[in-house]
């Protein structure tokens, strides 16, 4: 490769360098939020490309599909027949000794029976109960927050919140909420997939092995304290097809990590992306000030607008083609959920962040069909709240410094969002 | 025409004409019934349009993509649909379609 590095990513051009020796899925244009010129040009050059050379620099053997089109991806996610949740939903393989098994990388029935018996975590009665709490929680924390002075919105809003959350949905210890943090963030570190600033497999599997020991205490606790909780442990334990996880320690393991990294990243990445996308635009924020009953719409829109998982990964399973182009059976196909949510074709003036816009709930963040973001109504709920919260609270937030994004291809998020808090006048 | 007799889950009634054509999702979100979001704006692929549907005559059969969206419903019920598969014609019988609680 001899193109010029112009770019601040320091990657070679998107525009004007060959389709065939770019790294769709290099995860640097994540961290410099450089992404948006690449896939405008696959939506347009090559709708389904075929990528010879595996991410971040890998061989043959990790060769794979992009889908960039929003009706190309809606059109995999129907299909999944045809196109597989199995071996793994990321664009990499498992690797050897971590091939843990989680229900949103296996198809059904497996799939079916696995995932209802923890959806009822989110069912109305229980998402009432959580609505208290959550208000509640976002209260204590939102006025705990420093008024006039530059402090750091990830760490004291976005990942205090969405641990809060998270160590209630599994009944963890508060005190340790902690952990589940760095659970989440241990299990999307693979270094293949960080520009090798992630962690290693062995790192990765040390810190694995301390969680699944602490949730396997916490299995044998809740079991014999069965009180009534709608808790993601207890359901488990409920469910005839699932009362026994916890004997399989690859699945319960890879079931907690789905539930783990479900739960944290996305929305913790969304409560920060919101911040910056109304500073970002001030007349969107006048909008919401204006009135504040735009603000389901508006949480719809953030969603869209973050795509806090830039893609899934499917695996086709018998020669299949689309949108005229052939996939041979066995091919990764990844959906680039980032690239459908910004696809004009499919939604008017997509690359721009409007509120209240007509049908803001039609993106593709929470993807589509049956791995569908089962936690979808939680997220919505606390990012509703949270903004509800704040405009009780502040005038406005000021952004006062460039975020730092992290450098990763399966989470589009942010490390430091300097913010300041300015009072209600 | 038939008539679509929407409830929701509180119980509130709204009476429509059914056009032919559209589907009966289409129509509740023509009318702004409360109850159905339709997220995927029509593709079976998102569940957000369930409902629970009573009428005198027969009604389009649920297609594979269709099962296997309502299959992942833990409040799924024998007349369980997605309402943007229900397609309208002259020729049906006037319908109720009950709402759920919720979407998810």
């Amino acid at each position: 490769m001899n193109q010029a590095v112009t770019q601040k990513d320091g990657l070679p051009d998107p525009l004007t360098t060959p389709l065939d020796q770019l790294d769709v899925a290099d995860p640097r244009r994540f961290e410099h939020d450089t992404w948006q010129p690449l896939f405008e040009r696959l939506r347009r050059e090559s709708p389904v490309h075929y990528q010879a050379h595996g991410p971040g620099g890998q061989g043959a053997d990790g060769d794979f599909f992009s889908i960039t089109r929003y009706e190309d991806i809606v059109e995999v996610e129907k299909n999944w027949q045809a196109f597989s949740s199995e071996p793994s939903i990321a664009i990499l393989d498992p690797e050897p000794d971590m091939s843990v098994q989680m229900f949103i990388s296996t198809d059904p029935p497996l799939h079916d029976d696995q995932r209802r018996a923890v959806q009822g975590v989110v069912a109305p009665r229980n998402l009432r109960e959580f609505e208290l709490l959550i208000r509640e929680r976002t209260r204590e924390t939102l006025d705990g927050l420093p008024v006039g002075e530059t402090f750091n919105w990830v760490d004291r809003v976005s990942i205090d919140l969405t641990t809060k959350m998270l160590a209630t949905l599994f009944d963890f210890p508060q005190e340790q909420r902690h952990l589940l943090t760095h659970w989440s963030d241990t299990a999307t570190s693979d270094a293949r997939i960080t520009a090798g600033r992630g962690l290693s497999i062995d790192e990765r599997r040390v810190i694995m092995i301390e969680m699944l020991e602490c949730f396997t205490k916490l299995w044998h606790q809740h079991k014999a304290d069965d009180r009534e909780s709608f808790d993601l442990i207890r359901m488990l334990q409920r469910d005839p097809k699932t009362a026994n996880m916890v004997d399989d320690p690859l699945s319960y393991m890879g079931n907690l990590m789905l539930l783990i990294v479900g739960g944290n990243d996305t929305t913790r990445n969304s409560m920060t992306g919101g911040v910056l996308h109304l500073h970002n635009n001030p007349s969107e924020f006048a909008k919401l000030k204006a009135n504040p009953g735009i603000i389901p719409s508006m949480v719809s829109e953030i969603i869209r607008y973050q795509t806090p998982l830039p893609h899934m990964r499917r695996t086709a399973t018998r020669d299949v083609e689309l949108n005229g182009t052939l996939i041979p059976k066995g091919s990764r196909v990844v959906l680039w959920y980032i690239s459908g949510n910004r696809d004009s074709d499919a939604i008017a003036n997509a690359d721009q962040f409007i509120i209240d816009r007509p049908n803001v709930r039609n993106h593709l963040s929470f993807g589509m069909g049956i791995h569908r973001c089962m936690g979808n109504r939680l997220a919505e709920m606390q990012l509703r709240i949270v903004w509800e919260e704040i405009l009780q609270r502040f005038d406005r937030i000021e952004v006062m410094g460039p975020p730092v994004r992290t450098c990763n291809s399966f989470v589009r998020g942010y490390h430091e969002l300097p913010v300041m808090l300015h009072p209600l006048v | 025409m038939p008539v679509i007799t929407f409830i929701e889950f509180d119980g509130t009634e709204h009476q429509v004409d059914g056009e032919s054509g559209m589907t009966v999702m289409e129509t509740a979100m023509k009318h702004n019934i409360p109850g159905i979001d339709a997220d995927c704006g029509g593709s079976a692929v998102c569940g957000t349009c369930h409902c629970f549907v009573e009428a005198a005559g027969p009604l389009p059969g649920v297609e594979p993509q269709e099962e296997s969206m309502l299959g992942l419903r833990p409040d799924r019920e024998a007349n369980s649909r997605l309402s943007c598969q229900l397609q309208i014609s002259d020729q049906m019988d006037d319908m109720t379609v009950r709402l759920p609680e919720f979407q998810m």
